[in-house]
């Protein structure tokens, strides 16, 4: 098994999506339960791939490979390195999680749990292949099962969002496709091989130029950095919560992962004549994300327009070109997808109740739930960047990171920390402090299956935000290799 | 040209197998439909044997090598046998679908299957005719039958508007086809595809005649593949033609007008130019086509955008991919042939499924409109399922076999360095996913009317959705095997 580990990690889910076909519909908790079996088995082998790795390897682990369509020289090809290593264990995480925060899930379940279980092998399979056919199958493979959960199960704009977040992500793709083709076809001998395009450093400047536009359009999209940004508040309002967990958790690093794997490694000379315009659009995305969150009503919306913000830092310690920028911008990946996931199953968790998600329809609620308004303060502390918590290692990383090279911008960039702390400081005084609503007096507090899924992403937020070792462990080795490029 | 060995005629006989057996079944199917008590079944099992033993012995010519038949009449080669094969392949599913279809009335049956085959068999001409009296023939051939089985149903007064439409517009395409040869001829005093290829190469031809001769021959052909801007006959005639035709006419013509369109354009107007071919008339030929294959595909998939009938919706989208087809051609190189061969085949599967569940279904939707299919997913789980997978393969999203065949195409233009066509069609692949998403959205999505309880689906119908269901699955996985085979069958004419 050890040597087919990916594999088994990819396509667990799957499996478990094929059985939950045989299953009848009526038998709603044994779907369920067997979701919960396909996600946890995927989750012990991801913490087994996570305790085999090796941290001082900056290459390929795990590596599978096997020939798959001849002609064009296509290869079923897996392997991690320290950049996907911490994106598969998080998926793997978050999966787990949302099943049980999917349990009130009552129409059509076996749709729900086959489709989310084949979103997670996408996913997985999107950090964890190495051939670029592969990549840009499961990159796809995934559009599909998330139009039909934001489309079927989402809130009542569903079909404008899921419709939307569709044809945004494709668009994106295709110019993605093309552009692998293009690297394919400039490659002799003509490659999908990912390692090996990103050894090969000699194409034309104007070449690299424009496939890395072409590239940057297809992640951009994902990330998603402004101007592209405005399929993501549609889609995250509208979806399930476990969904909006995915997609914020996951499928938003998407798109800063493609930028470290491809578009840096592969097209150098391109990446340092973007690095100025990358860096400016991260502040944008920074200051206009949190200017936006402090405007919105609805809680779910804010949330939505702070990962935002959030994914700006990303961008700007990418950017920086730099060892300490790439190391905050991937542990900021990391640190975003579980304060992120924390917010959204909170918001989940209230709106369950409540049934509205107006930030002014609320108050006093801590004194009827005294340890929701516990998890959601400590998931604000961790989104603002409270010293101690995971947040701010990583923005204070990738700001220092910055620094050196942008240091107009990175002081702008630090006006959007001080947006955030505002605007999630107000939103809790909002909901949690002054006068109980009179309307919510019989509010239940939080549940066990709710905590259950909020408590391991609590620990985490508190144990990285003091001790970062565990992930920065992973990813250090790799990429510093990829620092090297640009700094030999 | 040279590959070709000329075959007297006892030998040609022996080269056109497939149509002689198919014209046996059709005379068979004639008799039998007079003598045969349960006509229906019985005249539709004699053109589903026809069908397959021709689609055999077509893929048995796929190793026979090449040759001229008939005094160079028509040629046996392995891309016309590929061709053939697809056209037996489609007849044979469209025979099927038509058993359970309300829309083939009783009266007309005998002669409603037995002219199937009549029209496969012009189409195998067409793929295979290396003599501009023999194009001609065979597309008049073609576009006449099929008159017929549009005009199927007599007392339709759409059926017979559509006949109407398409016989006028048949009629003047073969006009100007015909002028257009006959221009050719007066210059080279040749009908042969090779004569007159080498008279043009020689430079002897004045450069207008040479121009116009060519442009009206392509035209002709454009009219059968539906590219702009001869595609005006294509939605009037899709929505009035029984279901079954519809299906039959986005398949069969369309293949053997890209077959004959590779053929006259490579054999007849080309020469050999190291690895691609260029045109022997004085014109920008790539260029031309690769504008006219931009705007088929977006005139087609702008036109396809707020069809609310989906019979329509197909005309459109079938325009839209005779678009993406000629992406392949403009490239002119083996790797864009072969692109157009595996869409053609790829297309077979997807296209013909999203008509094969309408037919199936025909007897208890309201309509052709797409409101009808409201609901469907809770009320007829398979066929629903099985159109999703028909309609994201036609999107092109993988892992279906709709992507293995835009991925062939976009990689014949990037590899030709025609970026600006690739991302015109990257473009329209988005576009198309707006209108094929509207039918999903509504058997998934919208609420329906749920009285009426579930559908069952005949099982002729499920286990033809079976059968088109998995190659297209299958082969956006692997598809190995089909592109050794497709590019085999071009390897002659590189």
């Amino acid at each position: 098994m050890g040597d087919h580990i990916l594999s088994w990690v990819t396509f667990l889910p799957l499996l478990g999506a094929a059985i939950i076909l045989f299953i009848p519909s009526a038998a709603k908790n044994a779907i369920r339960w067997t979701a919960v079996a396909a996600t946890a088995v995927t989750l012990v082998l991801g913490i087994w791939v996570y305790l085999q790795f090796d941290r001082s390897n900056p290459g390929i682990q795990f590596a599978e490979r096997a020939p798959w369509i001849g002609a064009f020289n296509i290869e079923y090809f897996m392997g991690i390195d320290g950049l996907s290593a911490p994106m598969l264990i998080l998926t793997t995480l978050l999966c787990f999680l949302c099943i049980p925060a999917s349990w009130g899930i009552e129409k059509g379940v076996k749709g729900y749990m086959a489709l989310f279980l084949l979103l997670e092998t996408g996913m997985i399979g999107v950090f964890a292949s190495l051939d670029f056919f592969l990549f840009y199958i499961f990159w796809e493979v995934m559009l599909l099962p998330m139009y039909f959960l934001i489309g079927i199960w989402g809130g009542p704009r569903r079909e404008y969002a899921a419709i939307k977040f569709f044809l945004y992500t494709l668009l994106g793709s295709v110019f993605m496709l093309l552009a692998i083709l293009a690297l394919y076809f400039s490659h002799s001998p003509h490659t999908f091989d990912m390692t090996r395009l990103m050894l090969e450093n000699s194409y034309a400047r104007t070449f690299q130029i424009y496939v890395f536009l072409a590239f940057f359009v297809g992640f951009a999209i994902k990330v998603p950095v402004f101007p592209f940004h405005t399929w993501l508040p549609d889609a995250h309002v509208e979806a399930p919560t476990a969904v909006s967990v995915i997609l914020a958790g996951i499928l938003l690093k998407m798109g800063t992962y493609g930028f470290l794997r491809v578009n840096f490694p592969m097209l150098p000379q391109a990446a340092v004549w973007f690095a100025l315009p990358m860096a400016v659009l991260g502040v944008i995305n920074i200051v206009y994300g949190a200017l936006c969150a402090m405007a919105q009503k609805d809680l779910k919306k804010l949330v939505a327009y702070s990962s935002i913000s959030h994914m700006g830092f990303c961008l700007l310690g990418f950017a920086a070109l730099t060892s300490a920028g790439f190391t905050g911008g991937v542990l900021q990946m990391f640190n975003h997808g579980t304060t992120t996931a924390m917010l959204f199953l909170l918001v989940g968790v209230i709106y369950d109740r409540a049934h509205h998600r107006d930030i002014d329809g609320f108050g006093g609620l801590a004194v009827r739930m005294p340890i929701f308004a516990g998890i959601t303060s400590l998931a604000f502390f961790a989104s603002l960047g409270l010293p101690g918590l995971s947040g701010f290692i990583s923005e204070a990383l990738c700001l220092i990171g910055a620094f050196p090279v942008f240091p107009a911008l990175t002081i702008i960039a630090t006006l959007g920390i001080v947006l955030t702390a505002a605007y999630f400081l107000w939103t809790l005084q909002r909901m949690f402090l002054g006068p109980l609503n009179e309307k919510y007096k019989d509010l239940p507090e939080i549940n066990a299956r709710e905590v259950f899924t909020l408590a391991p992403l609590g620990i985490i937020v508190i144990v990285l935000g003091i001790f970062p070792m565990p992930v920065l462990d992973l990813m250090s080795a790799s990429l510093n290799q990829l620092a090297a490029i640009f700094h030999p | 040209m040279t590959g070709y060995a000329q075959l007297d005629l006892a030998a040609s006989v022996g080269q056109i197998l497939p149509e002689l057996v198919a014209t046996a079944a059709f005379l068979l199917a004639v008799v039998v439909d007079l003598v045969s008590r349960r006509r229906k079944e019985a005249v539709c099992a004699v053109v589903l044997a026809g069908c397959i033993a021709g689609l055999v012995l077509s893929l048995a010519q796929l190793k026979a090598g090449q040759s001229l038949i008939f005094a160079g009449m028509a040629a046996a080669d392995p891309l016309a046998a590929i061709l053939k094969a697809v056209v037996f392949l489609a007849t044979g599913l469209v025979a099927l679908f038509s058993l359970g279809s309300p829309e083939i009335r009783m009266s007309g049956r005998g002669e409603y299957y037995s002219l199937l085959l009549v029209v496969a068999v012009g189409a195998c001409f067409m793929a295979s005719a290396m003599n501009f009296v023999m194009v001609y023939l065979a597309t008049e051939l073609v576009t006449v039958t099929s008159c017929i089985l549009v005009a199927h149903a007599k007392d339709d007064r759409r059926a017979s508007e559509a006949a109407l439409k398409y016989i006028l517009f048949g009629a003047a395409a073969s006009g100007v086809m015909i002028y257009g040869i006959s221009l050719l001829y007066g210059a080279t005093g040749t009908l042969s595809l090779t004569g007159v290829s080498r008279a043009l190469v020689s430079g002897q031809v004045p450069g207008l005649v040479a121009v116009l001769g060519v442009v009206f021959v392509l035209a002709g052909i454009g009219y059968k593949i539906a590219a702009v801007p001869f595609h005006f006959w294509c939605p009037d005639v899709y929505e009035g033609a029984p279901t079954p035709i519809t299906a039959f006419l986005s398949i069969v013509p369309e293949a053997a007008g890209f077959g004959l369109l590779i053929r006259v354009y490579m054999l007849g107007f080309g020469e050999r130019m190291g690895q691609g071919w260029a045109a022997a008339a004085s014109l920008d030929w790539p260029s031309l086509l690769a504008v006219v294959s931009a705007l088929t595909m977006t005139l087609g998939n702008l036109g396809a955008l707020h069809q609310t009938n989906l019979k329509r919706l197909m005309a459109y989208s079938s325009i839209a991919h005779a678009g993406y087809i000629l992406m392949g051609f403009v490239a002119l190189s083996k790797t864009g042939l072969n692109a157009m061969i595996i869409y053609i085949i790829v297309y077979l599967f997807m296209n013909l499924g999203v008509f094969a569940v309408l037919i199936g279904l025909s007897r208890r939707l309201a309509s052709d409109q797409i409101a009808s299919f409201r609901g469907l997913g809770g009320r007829a789980k398979f066929p629903a399922f099985a159109m999703t997978v028909f309609l994201f393969s036609l999107t092109g999203i993988p892992p279906l076999a709709g992507f293995t065949g835009k991925f062939y195409l976009f990689a014949a233009v990037i590899d030709a360095k025609i970026y600006w066509l690739a991302i015109v069609g990257a473009l329209n692949s988005v576009v198309s996913l707006y209108y094929y998403v509207r039918i999903i959205k509504a058997m998934y999505i919208e609420a329906g009317e749920t009285e009426g309880g579930p559908i069952q689906l005949p099982a002729l119908y499920t286990a033809l959705l079976v059968a088109l269901v998995v190659p297209t699955v299958v082969l956006g996985i692997f598809w190995g095997p089909l592109a050794g085979m497709t590019e085999a069958s071009l390897r002659f004419l590189f």
